[in-house]
């Protein structure tokens, strides 16, 4: 009879498991996984979901709307709208993943170091991101991009990493304030564990759920930051393609061609929606604490 | 509380001092000439434009320029642009609109955020709860300078309930649709956090304690919970309305309003790095200056922080 | 649980063993509370009968997780639904059924008739509001006084509990106190409209001994004082023996025992409050170990058949597996849950 008896520390990760498996049952997080799987695989693989070659152009086109065969028309070079709009997926996700997944590093790593020894390390690494942070977030960025020459997805994304770690960093730091100072980690420094040890094996893993739930919804921010900057003509630039680029350059001709304005919009939306509803999903199940 | 006030601004000194420094130092390097831009098309001799070169100490060091940055701006002198006008004087053009925009949309997505936070806190779980956190969603998918067109066609254009653009029509007409763009772009994080909170604070003993008092749950909710779930949401609200005046470049250009946001751009397009770090260093400082009344203001909601 | 029990249980406690007194101000009888969780519904409260006369001072006894402070909470009014869901029996204070009476006049009770004292004082108190402005909220909602009022009155009320230099005091707020005096707010609260019926929630335990044993006074004193009704939660027999004349010992949502306290520490009746009994510390040979109960208790959702404290009883007999013992009267008017009260003891 003794599996009655229910002890709690076992209940914690085994409520963490049943979260996970419950998402599962969840129609928000199963249709915006679906849709967030789909926007991975145009942005690896266009070609699959396109057979038109994005800058087979003809100017005789331009900006002629939605035809059979050519579904969203053609933009203003005459290129195929559709396949253009296919292709620019991969500059939007790439630039999400990579500077969530960088910023989520940096913040841990900085974070966790910060927090954990406090003192110099924690000056010096707080009053850095009191620095970034200060910086209005936009002028900076304008600023900041318009030092690159040629702006791709790598110069885009290391701009908007270096201005968007101290925010995680912050968070991280006082998640490990408050695990520093609970009894096992007392007690396993006082049993003579080593710092490497106590902030790797008990310190970090204890501290990381909120700042993944953070990250988690930030997939979505950053693509809509993206091609806020490249609207605003100092993000990404011709010859990539991307859903930025093309609102920008449709932006004047909203009148005359609407499609131009609509479809890539569309695309846009859905991708930010489908990685905010996700977030959200697995903020629930990882963070049951706030339903 | 004056030891406590003269303290953080002493605080604030380095931080203005490494971000003027980083955005100075960034405009340093920004590629181009900026006399040849000033000049534009116009020929000019070598002697004048050595002459322009010392007048703006540009054949000096990053640091030397900094410095003289620096001590101008202890003075109160934000610089000069290149016709020889105040920073401070197109700053102070700009200004009100930037001003009227900011607090207007503040104060929409109070409205707004709060609102919905509290329903949704209210009513948690049900079907009204994942609406109205829904709807606020949408906004934040909707890349902002789309949901403006749309905003400027269906209320400008198709309606014409508001002017399309422009400030011809002073405040509040023409301020009134740009700051509901950006109060409904940004409340989700507001609702959301005020929705947590407040169902945070509804959880807590004292809740429970007010019940078995006999209160009624409209004095529960409004009379001790609001005040307490209110804490987190008043440090968001200040660094929210500390980046609002610091310019809406998206819906100032989209809606063509004359605010420091677009001062700024247009300074970075003419490389004028003169203008653009003056204007860098007021929206810096009108960040922190925010940032520190909301801390004072945090002592007045939260007794356990009041300092004396 | 299944079915099959649950009904049973019921069968057993309709036939109340000793029908509690007529003189009694609160009468709970036969109180079940749910909670619906993830894992399904489970019964937290499975049917406690208890009453309390006027000058009486009754203590509920168990482990935390044994249905104490929602029994607490679910006389008050004040559980949280959902999770929790009332499903069964009645709450007559002076004959008038808490449980059934429409929200408005449910709501008047609570406070003035019947209150609470809560256990943490820290956190049970607002903390934004002065301490003096949570005791006028009473006379405010209550009695309709005015502001001025209902201040002057809770500042009397700070005094009556004996906080020093009340008056100065009532504008600070509750960090501002030390545990002790926080805790007497929390009294001064419960007290504020001379309730019939006083519920203390673990009234000591966030306090240091010493404290304890002022804060017990306090709530001696004043029951005296008013003749009211005193049902004091703990899981602290010393607590329980200093001021409580009669005992129910609960466990897993259901009472094993009730006993005047007197004759549950020389003679508990049912091995749960033997093993209680036995864990407080007195002279003992030194070195030899203080006896414990094995084991913990049944987490809610897993609830064992039969007896629920079978898995931890020394007496246990295959038929403890199977067969849930009824709450039957015993001896001297007392009541035991244990099919083998009689080797109680004995080993």
């Amino acid at each position: 009879m003794s599996e009655t008896v229910l002890a709690t520390p076992a209940a914690a990760p085994a409520r963490r498991r049943d979260g996970l498996r419950g998402l599962l049952r969840k129609p928000l997080f199963v249709v915006s996984a679906l849709i967030t799987l789909l926007y991975l695989a145009m942005a690896a693989f266009p070609g699959l979901f396109t057979s038109v070659d994005p800058r087979a152009c003809s100017l005789a086109f331009s900006g002629v709307g939605p035809s059979s065969g050519h579904p969203f028309g053609y933009d203003l070079q005459g290129c195929d709208y559709l396949a253009n709009i296919i292709y620019g997926t991969r500059s939007s996700i790439s630039i999400g993943l990579l500077v969530t997944v960088a910023t989520f590093v940096l913040a841990a790593v900085f974070g966790g170091l910060a927090g954990y020894f406090g003192g110099l390390v924690d000056g010096v690494v707080s009053r850095t991101a009191d620095i970034m942070f200060g910086l209005p977030f936009i002028v900076a960025a304008i600023v900041v991009l318009n030092m690159f020459p040629q702006r791709d997805v790598l110069s885009v994304s290391l701009v908007l990493i270096v201005l968007g770690w101290p925010g995680g960093m912050r968070y991280m730091r006082g998640s490990v304030l408050k695990v520093r100072n609970l009894e096992y980690v007392q007690a396993a420094r006082v049993l003579g564990s080593g710092h490497t040890r106590v902030l790797l094996s008990h310190v970090m893993p204890n501290s990381l759920t909120p700042l993944i739930v953070l990250k988690t919804l930030e997939v979505g921010a950053v693509i809509a930051a993206e091609a806020a900057l490249t609207f605003l003509g100092v993000g990404l630039q011709p010859p990539a393609i991307s859903w930025g680029l093309q609102l920008s350059a449709a932006h004047s001709q909203w009148q005359a061609h609407p499609h131009l304005v609509i479809f890539p919009s569309i695309f846009l939306s859905l991708a930010v929606l489908a990685f905010v509803v996700l977030g959200d999903s697995l903020r629930d199940a990882l963070d049951p604490k706030e339903r | 509380m004056l030891g406590y006030v003269l303290r953080r601004l002493a605080a604030m000194v380095p931080v203005l001092i490494g971000v003027t420094f980083l955005i100075f130092a960034l405009v340093h390097a920004l590629p181009g000439d900026p006399i040849a831009a000033m000049a534009g098309n116009r020929p000019l001799s070598p002697s004048t434009v050595a002459a322009l070169r010392q007048q703006y100490h540009l054949d000096e060091s990053l640091w030397t320029q900094y410095w003289y940055y620096m001590t101008g701006l202890a003075h109160g002198d934000l610089g000069t642009d290149f016709h020889g006008r105040p920073v401070s004087e197109l700053i102070a053009e700009r200004w009100p609109v930037t001003f009227n925009l900011a607090l207007t949309a503040w104060v929409m997505k109070i409205v707004i955020g709060i609102g919905v936070g509290v329903y949704g806190a209210l009513r948690r779980g049900r079907l009204g709860d994942h609406l109205a956190l829904g709807f606020t969603v949408l906004f934040i998918a909707l890349p902002g300078f789309v949901f403006a067109f749309i905003a400027q066609l269906v209320f400008g254009v198709n309606l014409q309930l508001f002017p399309i653009a422009g400030i011809a029509d002073g405040w509040p007409m023409s301020f009134l649709l740009p700051a509901l763009v950006i109060a409904l772009e940004t409340a989700a994080p507001l609702a959301r956090l005020t929705r947590s909170s407040l169902v945070e604070v509804l959880r807590s003993d004292f809740i429970r304690t007010a019940r078995a008092k006999g209160a009624a749950p409209a004095r529960v909710v409004w009379g001790h919970a609001m005040r307490n779930s209110m804490i987190p949401v008043v440090t968001y609200l200040g660094l929210s309305l500390a980046t609002l005046l610091g310019g809406a470049v998206i819906v100032e250009s989209v809606f063509n309003l004359p605010g420091v946001g677009g001062l700024m751009v247009q300074a970075i397009q003419t490389q004028e790095g003169s203008v653009v770090v003056g204007v860098a260093t007021f929206i810096i400082l009108v960040y922190l200056l925010v940032n520190l009344v909301v801390d004072l203001c945090y002592g007045l909601i939260d007794p356990r922080v009041r300092r004396v | 649980m299944n079915l099959a029990n649950r009904a049973k249980s019921t069968v057993d406690t309709a036939s109340p063993a000793s029908p509690p007194s007529s003189s009694a101000l609160l009468e709970v009888t036969d109180l079940r509370v749910d909670f619906h969780t993830r894992a399904g519904r489970v019964h937290a409260v499975d049917g406690v009968s208890f009453s309390v006369a006027a000058g009486e001072t009754l203590a509920v006894l168990g482990e935390s997780g044994s249905g104490k402070s929602v029994t607490a909470q679910a006389i008050m009014g004040i559980l949280d639904s959902p999770p929790a869901e009332i499903v069964g029996g009645s709450v007559l204070l002076e004959g008038r059924d808490l449980l059934t009476l429409p929200a408005a006049q449910r709501r008047a009770a609570r406070g003035s008739e019947i209150a609470l004292v809560f256990q943490d004082s820290l956190s049970a108190l607002n903390p934004v509001q002065p301490v003096a402005r949570q005791i006028a909220e009473l006379y405010r909602i209550h009695r309709g006084m005015g502001r001025s009022e209902a201040w002057r009155r809770a500042v009397e009320m700070m005094d009556r509990v004996r906080i020093p230099a009340a008056a100065s005091r009532a504008h600070d707020y509750p960090h501002q106190f030390s545990g002790g005096m926080r805790q007497r707010i929390v009294i001064a609260m419960a007290l504020a409209l001379d309730p019939k019926v006083v519920i203390a929630d673990e009234p000591t335990t966030a306090l240091d001994v010493t404290v304890q044993a002022q804060i017990l006074d306090l709530l001696a004193e004043q029951q005296r004082e008013r003749d009211m009704g005193l049902i004091l939660i703990t899981h602290d027999l010393g607590v329980a023996a200093q001021v409580a004349t009669n005992a129910v010992v609960m466990y897993a949502g259901r009472i094993v025992e009730r006993s005047r306290v007197r004759d549950l520490f020389l003679d508990p009746v049912h091995p749960y409050s033997h093993g209680l009994v036995a864990s407080i510390p007195r002279d003992l040979p030194r070195g030899s170990a203080l006896p414990a109960i094995p084991g913990m208790p049944p987490s809610l959702t897993a609830r064992p058949g039969g007896c629920q404290f079978h898995p931890r009883c020394p007496l246990a007999q295959p038929r403890c597996r199977t067969d849930e013992p009824p709450l039957l009267p015993v001896k001297d008017g007392r009541e035991s849950a244990c099919h083998f009260w009689t080797k109680v003891g004995e080993r």
